[in-house]
């Protein structure tokens, strides 16, 4: 019964950093169209940024996460700016070699500033729950509960709020959007803006019981692929749902299978599935 | 020449195109007309290949191509034209067109790793076709411009001669004269005339009714997906569906 | 096709000027280099194919050059197969994953092609970190044997396997040049030029495609087997998908959908990252902002920039001539239904 509670808590776990972190991928996508490969490196810059905050200013976990949040905000709405918005006539292999640049180049910084070497961020809350015969790790339990509560604000913003429900419309329609008069700056920048928040508070979430290092993000941006793919691209749903499956089937699979191969089993699933269904599984998002 | 049964086409829960049923005749100029989103581009997407119908048969020389692909409804002679065709601009216009008469030949890669003489006649007949629809389309002038270089009106001639590239039975040319000037417009009807001429069988999409009236053997109505009208011209001018649902009053009276 | 009056004296120049490099070089460092520089221009050449003439992005490309260079390594270290026929099976094989994989990705169009195959490319990454029984995972294969002789030749040292290099380099861009000009060719490049209209002119896109996936693959396993008998080392992350980003710059730099426009690009970039030392591992801070420059100012390249010149100036001294002509002969190229 443990053993199985505490899978099923570390498939939360994974399934709702990987969720945040796809939802930033499948609104960029949705809105603009760009598979933003240099996502996985804001995820990488949100870690450091909060790393530094904590480490070197003794900043508290939680304002390290807003100011993480804040600067790789702020990094991916320059990004747009400066390099997506210029290339929104370009032809689509352009957007992304310079996202591809991007990544590169974000890496590169990190490195040089702090080195190819593993840091650690100190867990904020060490502690051990326990419930009846059920132990878990405070810090797993902070970072579901604040995975989903920032999903449920993500939610109220894009179905309550005008700007929200204006993304909402040109993930569905761009050329209908801009008939209606949509300002597409402005929900870019927004979109942009969201979508780095969200990369550096998973990665922030999920530091305490991880390693940083310049490389952590390829791993986490490439099952985000697999996650929005699976979940169809531009579909919020989609990157919830797809990003649990991804953190149950990886937990469960580590356990039951191996845990040496449990980060293939997210590609071998996708291979799988689009071998079979070479649209995704939800087609309704998919657009070639 | 193409026969049309029971065509219909669903995405999802909008019906595209509606149980179409008509015929076009061989060495004809037939034209689809109706509303922007009437199932006009739909249905040349069916005819040659790129969505596969939900039912309905399409029936080409006598052969069922219901589902085919699109390059393999090329080869039994469906040749089409799209709204706007996408050149490579830093090649010449000549060039650009070779590529067009490659379906006809049958050099594998063996041939080209072995430079064999299969190959290089291959590559002479594509050159040769190449030339021979430039003249056709009256853009000898032109071939060793860029692509690049060339006008709105040269590049639809370029389109027509990538089609008659593929040696086709039938064109299908969706919106041959749009975004062109009137003049121009009289020119390359005259261009579909000498098609027919040399034999071949014309479908096009078009939203010029002068031209349509008077280039056009036949004409097919669609509004919302359905057919409400096919006939001459001077049919279709007097038939009471088509003058509500599309030509309006204006055009009656005028 | 223009000025191919001065194009064969420039190549048979470049050539020279290969042949002599050793006896020029300073040092055989220097010569070292450059046999590296050719060795990733062969991958890239192979990368550009897929890449450049038919528009699509394979972020898997550094797992095929792992391939083919574990293949020799395994083969010959393991179980002492000798170096030629490890070879023959590095190609052999990498083509025959690369169909596979070709059947498979390619069915998806654009992004997710990329996408997918960013994802092939990392799995084959982790399957050689993995699979320590066969690949000795990240510890990596040791002591491959340089390849063996061929009659009186021998490749144990750097100036023979330099020509060695050179000569699969040449080989490599002779067949090249075969395939892109080519009517094969063509039907590459009206696929990038527009999936849609290359399938009206009856081109089977999934059979086209899946040729040019399969012969990148085979050029990015040569290179790779090439590599192991050439470094002689060889670890998991040469299947990276940064080392497919280091060819993606060589295209870009050089000239996407040029035939030396990977090599120009290959050699540049190797001798700017050896020159500038300090750039060894931060190499990205400046290929990174270099990429996203170029795709932004300068998308097509060295090559290709001067090749439009060419085209140009070609297009208009056609222009001109005709211009004299119509005046001596008027009526000649008027239309038939002017």
């Amino acid at each position: 019964m443990n053993i199985f509670f505490q899978q099923v808590l570390n498939g939360l776990t994974l399934g709702s950093v990987y969720a945040l972190v796809a939802l930033g991928l499948t609104l960029v996508y949705g809105i603009l169209h760009i598979p933003n490969f240099a996502h996985g490196a804001l995820y990488m810059v949100g870690a450091y940024m909060a790393f530094y905050l904590v480490g070197s200013l003794g900043a508290n976990y939680w304002v390290a996460m807003a100011g993480a949040a804040l600067v790789v905000a702020l990094l991916a709405v320059l990004s747009d700016r400066f390099i997506f918005h210029r290339l929104r006539n370009a032809p689509p292999l352009h957007d992304m070699i310079a996202a591809i640049g991007l990544l590169l180049f974000l890496e590169a910084g990190i490195q040089a500033i702090w080195g190819a070497e593993f840091h650690r961020l100190a867990p904020p809350y060490p502690q051990i729950v326990r419930l009846f015969d059920l132990v878990a790790p405070a810090q797993r339990l902070i970072i579901i509960a604040a995975a989903f509560g920032l999903m449920f604000v993500l939610h109220l913003f894009l179905t309550r709020t005008l700007t929200g429900s204006t993304i909402i419309a040109m993930a569905q329609n761009r050329e209908g959007a801009s008939l209606v008069g949509i300002d597409a700056t402005k929900v870019s920048v927004i979109t942009f803006a969201i979508s780095g928040a969200l990369a550096a508070v998973a990665a922030t979430l999920f530091a305490p019981i991880n390693l940083i290092y310049p490389s952590m993000g390829h791993l986490v941006i490439m099952k985000a692929f697999v996650i929005i793919i699976l979940g169809g691209m531009g579909s919020i749903p989609g990157a919830i749902v797809g990003g649990l499956v991804i953190g149950f089937a990886e937990s469960f699979g580590a356990f039951y299978v191996s845990t040496n191969y449990k980060d293939i089993i997210a590609f071998a699933l996708l291979v799988l599935i689009l071998s079979f269904r070479p649209q995704g599984l939800f087609p309704s998002g998919a657009r070639a | 020449m193409l026969e049309i049964q029971g065509l219909t086409k669903r995405f999802g829960g909008l019906t595209a195109v509606r149980d179409v049923t008509t015929t076009f005749d061989k060495g004809r100029i037939n034209a689809i007309i109706g509303p922007n989103g009437a199932g006009k581009t739909t249905f040349f997407n069916l005819v040659s290949g790129y969505h596969k119908p939900t039912s309905g048969r399409i029936i080409f020389d006598g052969q069922d191509v219901t589902g085919l692909r699109p390059d393999q409804v090329a080869k039994l002679g469906v040749a089409r034209t799209f709204q706007s065709t996408t050149l490579f601009d830093k090649a010449t216009v000549l060039d650009n067109l070779i590529v067009g008469h490659r379906l006809r030949t049958t050099s594998t890669f063996w041939d080209v790793v072995l430079n064999t003489s299969r190959l290089r006649e291959d590559e002479h007949r594509c050159r040769a076709k190449a030339e021979e629809v430039l003249d056709f389309v009256g853009l000898s002038s032109v071939a060793h411009h860029l692509a690049a270089d060339i006008s709105q009106e040269e590049r639809k001639r370029v389109a027509f001669a990538l089609a008659l590239a593929t040696d086709p039975k039938i064109v299908l040319l969706d919106e041959p004269a749009g975004g062109v000037n009137p003049e121009e417009t009289l020119g390359l009807a005259e261009l579909i005339r000498k098609m027919i001429r040399k034999g071949l069988t014309v479908c096009l999409i078009e939203h010029k009714m002068d031209m349509i009236m008077s280039l056009a053997d036949k004409i097919v109505v669609l509004d919302h997906g359905e057919m409400i009208a096919e006939g001459t011209p001077a049919q279709i001018r007097s038939d009471q569906r088509v003058i509500e649902a599309y030509l309006g009053a204006d055009y009656a009276a005028a | 096709m223009m000025s191919k009056t001065w194009q064969k004296p420039l190549l048979a120049v470049l050539l020279v000027l290969a042949i002599v490099f050793p006896m020029l070089a300073a040092n055989d460092y220097y010569i070292y280099v450059m046999s590296l520089a050719y060795i990733m221009a062969i991958a890239a050449v192979g990368l550009n194919l897929i890449l450049g003439y038919t528009g699509q992005l394979n972020l898997a490309h550094a797992g095929f050059m792992a391939i083919g260079a574990y293949t020799v390594g395994i083969l010959t270290v393991d179980y002492g197969v000798p170096y030629w026929v490890a070879f023959v099976v590095a190609g052999a094989l990498s083509a025959i994953i690369g169909f596979f994989a070709g059947l498979l990705s390619l069915r998806l169009k654009g992004h997710f092609f990329s996408i997918f195959t960013l994802c092939v490319g990392f799995m084959i990454y982790l399957i050689i970190e993995k699979w320590d029984a066969l690949t000795h995972g990240t510890v990596g294969i040791i002591d491959i044997p340089a390849p063996t002789g061929v009659g009186p030749i021998r490749f144990d040292n750097t100036w023979a396997q330099y020509y060695l290099v050179l000569f699969f380099l040449v080989v490599s861009l002779w067949l090249m040049s075969r395939i892109v000009n080519s009517l094969l060719g063509r039907a590459f490049i009206a696929i990038r030029n527009g999936e849609d209209l290359a399938e009206t002119l009856g081109i089977n896109l999934m059979r086209t495609k899946v040729l040019a996936f399969v012969l990148s693959t085979f050029y990015a396993g040569m290179a790779g087997a090439l590599y192991a008998g050439f470094v002689r080392f060889i670890g998991p992350a040469m299947a990276l998908e940064s080392h497919t980003f280091d060819m993606i710059a060589f295209i870009l730099v050089g000239g996407i959908g040029t035939l030396f426009g990977p090599l120009l690009g290959a050699i540049l970039l190797t001798w700017l990252t050896q020159s500038l030392q300090f750039l060894q591992d931060f190499r990205m801070i400046v290929f990174g902002p270099l990429l996203i420059l170029l795709v932004m100012f300068f998308p097509q390249g060295l090559i290709g920039y001067w090749r439009e010149r060419q085209a140009r100036r070609a297009a208009a001294s056609v222009q001109d001539r005709r211009l004299q002509r119509s005046v001596v002969g008027p009526q000649q190229e008027v239309g038939t239904n002017a």
